[in-house]
């Protein structure tokens, strides 16, 4: 790292840099060796911090214009759409931002698994983005609380009722949840308040996720470690910067589609009706992001067992590191897990389809063996396929296969001896 | 008793004590912070409501809101009941006399929280395939008694506390 080597130039700067080393974090930020190679899934990154940020902004604006109370908070939310200025647009952008965070971390999760980037020496930063991912989910059910609408009200009562599954104290925690007796008043107050805490939450996680990653220090598609700094790298900035720049400048295209000409595609027209404790909607649907873990909850024929396996789904993840036996880091050069890799995208693809659908017929027999092909992948393909796969050959350094000019590895390792 | 072992023995005592204490304290100012979130005493305030069944004819059912939750009263009626107490307890997931489930001699009338014991959801009356209750959120069917047959909800629907204040009168709660 720099910090040691760099001295500002200025006597002002050297006087609060001696007290604060903000400039000295700043050189380090700017000058952090990054591996030459990273191709455009490294950006979303970069992409996600900007989520959280508009995230942080519209929802304070928001907030602002928005009341958290049974009676008024259907009416205070088309009043942001209808009376407050440009409310229509901040509130658009705030909950199509919402899915928006989710698609970036999907395939930001997603380029781990298949880069291999949750492996030693990463995986607390693997760790500490799934807390991420769990407090992106938190806030985004508490948020869709919020309008009061028919699936926000529903949506409470059947995740906070998952709950209740739990023996003995099941049904205390539940009513602890709520504050009442079902989804009422007090159950809304509190996730206001804490739907305005879990991003702030997420922030100083983010913190602690850059911190893990800069000390050893980015991934790459090559999967192997390289020298730092060496001919591997470049500087953040400006390569990564103007790269991460342009990525997000198309990002935003597509999140500016949704906010300007499909602003409730991804929404359940049923949530502009007012919540109605007496009528439970025809269809209850979760938010498309939470659809897999949905199809998981209801292909199982036991409360309490779907509740487990929901759970498990994702907290399967945090152990990922120790279930992959693998050596080699990236799928490029790994012939079988490739394969493997792609049957789970399809997996959780179609997990989240029948998530959708009605919890019946064909959707049912998909879901159960979309659940169980979830679980096998990590508890029984992934440690056997680390075992028994012939990995290819993987090269020495990034610039080497390259600057040779031979596509055929000729200085590279033999399979994967020293890595 | 050697003396390295003695004076360690009164650290330890000095250690046990202060952290025992931190505890204690630590544990009288979390629980204020965690037990406001349990229902407050306007919570609590609402818990009976009294309703007029006289207009109610047989094979009808009402539904009114106790506690935030919907309750159905249902007036049975005599084929109704047949039905309902002609299942031999061994078909039911959580066996129940429909005896039970209503207050003596007042047959007719099933009093019940009309939450399903799955995830909460309020069912549709008339509805799945044994003519009571059927929960569109996850597919429970439930039977006349309000018992569940078929789904995942592990039991029947809850039978809250009731009484008839007169002949036209439920209070609930």
């Amino acid at each position: 790292m720099s910090e040691q080597e760099y001295v500002p130039k200025s006597k002002a700067g050297k006087w609060f840099n001696d007290r604060l080393p903000l400039l000295s974090l700043a050189s380090h930020l700017t000058d952090y060796p990054t591996p030459k190679n990273l191709n455009y899934w490294w950006t979303f990154g970069g992409i996600l911090t900007f989520c959280l940020l508009t995230q942080i902004i519209t929802g304070i604006v928001l907030a602002m214009h928005y009341v958290a109370h049974a009676d008024l908070a259907f009416a205070s939310v088309e009043h942001i759409m209808r009376d407050v200025n440009y409310g229509w647009l901040i509130r658009y952008i705030h909950s199509n931002g919402a899915s928006m965070f989710f698609l970036a971390v999907y395939i930001h999760i997603f380029r781990s698994l298949f880069y291999g980037s949750y492996k030693s020496p990463r995986e607390i930063i693997w760790i500490l983005g799934l807390m991420i991912y769990l407090l992106m989910m938190a806030a985004a059910f508490m948020g869709y609380v919020l309008p009061w609408g028919q699936m926000s009200f529903w949506g409470a009562t059947v995740i906070t009722n998952l709950f209740s599954a739990i023996p003995l104290i099941g049904d205390s925690i539940t009513t602890w949840l709520w504050g009442a007796y079902s989804v009422d008043n007090p159950t809304l107050t509190r996730f206001f308040s804490l739907h305005y805490l879990i991003p702030f939450l997420i922030l100083g996680l983010v913190v602690l996720h850059i911190w893990a990653l800069h000390v050893p220090g980015n991934n790459n598609p090559v999967g192997i470690d390289i020298k730092k700094p060496s001919k591997d790298t470049v500087p953040f900035h400006p390569y990564i910067t103007i790269k991460d720049a342009f990525a997000l400048l198309l990002f935003m295209i597509i999140f500016a589609g949704f906010v300007f000409f499909a602003p409730n595609v991804l929404g359940h027209s049923d949530n502009y009706i007012q919540a109605n404790p007496m009528v439970t909607p025809a269809h209850i649907v979760p938010e498309w992001y939470l659809l897999p873990f949905y199809a998981i909850l209801r292909s199982v024929p036991d409360k309490l067992g779907g509740v487990i396996l929901m759970f498990g789904a994702i907290f399967i993840l945090f152990v990922l590191p120790w279930l992959d036996t693998s050596k080699v880091r990236s799928a490029v050069f790994r012939p079988i897990y490739r394969q493997f890799f792609w049957i789970l995208v399809i997996d959780v693809l179609v997990l989240g389809y029948v998530g959708a659908m009605p919890a019946e017929g064909i959707y049912l027999v998909l879901a159960r063996v979309g659940t169980i092909y979830y679980f096998l992948h990590f508890i029984v393909i992934l440690p056997v396929v680390g075992y028994l796969e012939k990995t290819e050959p993987v090269p020495l350094s990034i610039s080497d296969p390259v600057l040779s000019g031979s596509a055929d590895y000729s200085m590279a390792k033999k399979d994967n001896e020293k890595i | 008793m050697d003396k390295s072992e003695k004076k360690t023995t009164r650290r330890d005592f000095l250690f046990t004590t202060s952290y025992t204490v931190g505890a204690v304290g630590l544990g009288a100012v979390i629980w204020p912070l965690i037990d406001q979130m349990n229902p407050d005493k306007a919570q609590k305030a609402l818990a009976t409501t009294e309703v007029d069944i006289s207009q109610i004819e047989p094979g009808k059912s009402i539904t009114v809101l106790w506690r935030g939750k919907p309750v159905f009263l249902k007036r049975r009626t005599q084929e109704e009941i047949l039905e309902a107490r002609s299942v031999s307890l061994e078909e039911l997931p959580h066996p129940e006399k429909d005896e039970e489930r209503v207050k003596n001699g007042k047959d007719e009338w099933l009093v019940m929280l009309g939450v399903c014991t799955h995830l909460g959801c309020v069912p549709l009356s008339n509805k799945g395939d044994y003519k009571g209750w059927f929960c569109p959120c996850h597919g429970s069917h439930y039977d006349l008694s309000g018992r569940i047959r078929k789904g995942p909800a592990p039991k029947n629907m809850e039978i809250p506390k009731y009484e008839f204040v007169d002949a036209n009168t439920i209070k609930i709660g």
